[in-house]
């Protein structure tokens, strides 16, 4: 019950943060509107029914995979800089469940960032909104979210001991948009970079949602979402446990 | 049983210097330190700049390892059991930072109160207490990038004391506070005692060190070098005076000749702009302003004059004789 409350908590006061910020208001208004249009030129060509709304449905998870990338790593830094870094650490419960709720609700705003993309697909390109499974799409889209948040947990985990750990989160943008097949199929890729398909939440996350939204299997892939959603929720919470004990060990926590 | 142990406690940082060819490099910030706080007590930690006391007061709370030694906290080890310690006590740091600049001061609370398992019926009552206890009721509402200073300092002691804590660190909470604010907290800080909390408190301020604590350890280079009460302090340097000369442009030098006098134990330059305040601690009644005006032949010397030693004294006396 109190885990509960820790989490609605930060969930609720990083909602509130993100909520104050002009430049992050901005951004939410603006990057939506370049992913559709990115999606719209790059499959206006296609022709095929349903393309078009594939496509912006991978230009959202863009979003919501960027959001929960930089906003997850972010955050740690940010709370650094701001010095909270270690009332988190000095706090009773583990810093995994402290700092769970901020990266939820990071992947969380992502999932307005697919909203508005398929909001401005529809109100400048004429992208159809039909889907096939409604109530499915309703479900696999907070489940993949979550997932990504609890992805991005393990990822924020890295940041308690490396104060410059900017460079994984640089690294990993452009990889998972293409290895997850946010941009386009990943049959497209070569068979060995399959493993590292597998293996992400957010392959399995838009492939449910596209299903949900076009046809298709639904109940495996949001299966396979949960699986690993759960995996990186168990391997974020150890990554904490041990990186806050290092963090303890060589003071990496605070900046004096 | 005392309510907070250190015993041999020690802290070694280790870093490295260069870019291509790394030296490694060990600092030794606390040296083994052995101290014991009593329920109820307002315990001080005086000291200079990088003496150890915030890194000890780290390793209390259990944001740092100690590298050697023990310390407990409620009879709880520490290292062994940090969340229990965690749960128990409640820590504040000088400075401005440690708050959520975009939120209110009662998000702010309310947050830390969800950390700290204060229960949703009690929150808001809980929260609107230490506001008015901090002096923060009626702005509570206000963002807290738009707080003073001091207004900062009162809410990061709202929030360490948030959940009832049994023990209560503050390292130093009045710093950068101006006189007004500072007397305010330091009436705060009493209340804790009153109300039967332990306190550790690290402070620059002697006045406030002599005014608050039951007991002190000065603390220089990492190690102890005197402890007692504020009395038995300045009574360790009341055979002596002090006297305060006022001068221009003493050298290091001159200093050193000063220091060489017999029955001179401790000489301290303080700048003020153009002017020097030096303080030369003597032993006994012996009347040393001849000897020392007479080294100082060829500076300007102005006011001259003898007293009682203070604790501050007793504090120079202990650090400058490590």
């Amino acid at each position: 019950m109190n885990s509960l409350l820790v989490i609605a908590g930060g969930f609720r006061m990083n909602m509130k943060m993100l909520g104050t910020s002009a430049w992050f208001l901005l951004m939410a208004v603006i990057q939506p509107i370049i992913f559709a249009t990115i999606a719209y030129y790059m499959f206006r060509s296609g022709g095929r029914s349903g393309t078009l709304l594939y496509a912006s449905l991978g230009a959202g998870m863009m979003g919501v995979w960027s959001s929960t990338l930089f906003g997850s790593g972010g955050m740690i830094q940010w709370q650094r800089w701001q010095g909270t870094l270690e009332l988190g650490a000095a706090a009773p419960p583990s810093m995994g469940l402290v700092y769970l709720p901020f990266s939820l609700a990071n992947s969380f705003t992502g999932m307005y960032a697919l909203a508005a993309t398929l909001v401005w697909g529809r109100l400048l390109f004429g992208v159809p909104l039909h889907f096939v499974h409604p109530w499915l799409f309703l479900l696999s889209l907070p489940a993949t979210v979550a997932a990504l948040g609890l992805m991005g947990l393990v990822l924020a985990s890295t940041f308690i001991l490396y104060r410059h750990a900017n460079a994984l989160s640089n690294l990993l943008e452009y990889p998972v948009w293409i290895a997850s097949g946010l941009i386009f199929s990943t049959s497209l890729l070569p068979g060995w970079t399959r493993p590292i398909s597998w293996a992400l939440p957010p392959y399995w996350g838009v492939l449910a949602i596209r299903h949900a939204a076009l046809g298709g299997d639904v109940w495996g892939p949001l299966a396979m979402v949960a699986l690993l959603g759960l995996a990186c929720l168990v391997i974020g919470f150890a990554m904490f446990r041990v990186f806050e004990h290092f963090a303890r060990a060589r003071a990496t926590l605070s900046l004096t | 049983m005392a309510v907070i142990e250190a015993i041999e406690l020690r802290r070694t940082y280790r870093t490295s210097t260069g870019v291509l060819r790394r030296k490694p490099l060990e600092v030794e910030a606390v040296r083994g330190i052995s101290f014991a706080v009593e329920q109820g007590e307002l315990f001080g930690l005086l000291g200079p700049n990088g003496a150890g006391k915030t890194t000890t007061i780290k390793m209390l709370i259990t944001l740092l390892l100690p590298t050697g030694g023990h310390a407990r906290v409620l009879g709880v080890d520490v290292v062994d059991n940090p969340r229990e310690v965690r749960k128990r006590i409640g820590y504040v740091f000088g400075g401005d930072r440690g708050l959520y600049e975009r939120l209110s001061a009662r998000d702010n609370l309310r947050y830390f109160a969800e950390l700290y398992g204060v229960s949703g019926k009690t929150q808001r009552a809980r929260i609107d207490e230490v506001l008015e206890l901090v002096g923060l009721k009626g702005r509570e509402q206000e963002r807290v990038e738009g707080y003073s200073r001091g207004m900062r300092q009162r809410l990061h002691i709202a929030r360490g004391i948030l959940h009832d804590p049994e023990v209560v660190f503050l390292d130093e909470p009045t710093i950068g506070v101006d006189p007004v604010g500072a007397r305010e907290l330091r009436t705060t800080i009493a209340d804790l005692i009153a109300a039967g909390k332990t306190v550790l408190l690290t402070t620059h301020y002697m006045f406030e060190a002599d005014a608050l604590c039951d007991r002190i350890a000065v603390i220089a280079k990492g190690r102890i070098v005197g402890e007692g009460t504020p009395e038995a302090l300045k009574a360790g340097v009341a055979e002596g005076r002090v006297t305060e000369i006022d001068a221009f442009g003493v050298d290091e030098a001159a200093v050193a000749r000063l220091r060489a006098i017999d029955g001179v134990t401790a000489v301290t330059v303080e700048e003020h702009e153009q002017k020097q305040l030096l303080l030369v601690q003597t032993t006994g009644d012996r009347e040393l302003t001849a000897p020392l005006l007479a080294e100082l032949d060829g500076f300007e010397v102005g006011r001259v004059f003898s007293r009682e030693p203070t604790l501050e004294d007793a504090y120079i006396a202990l650090v400058t004789a490590e």
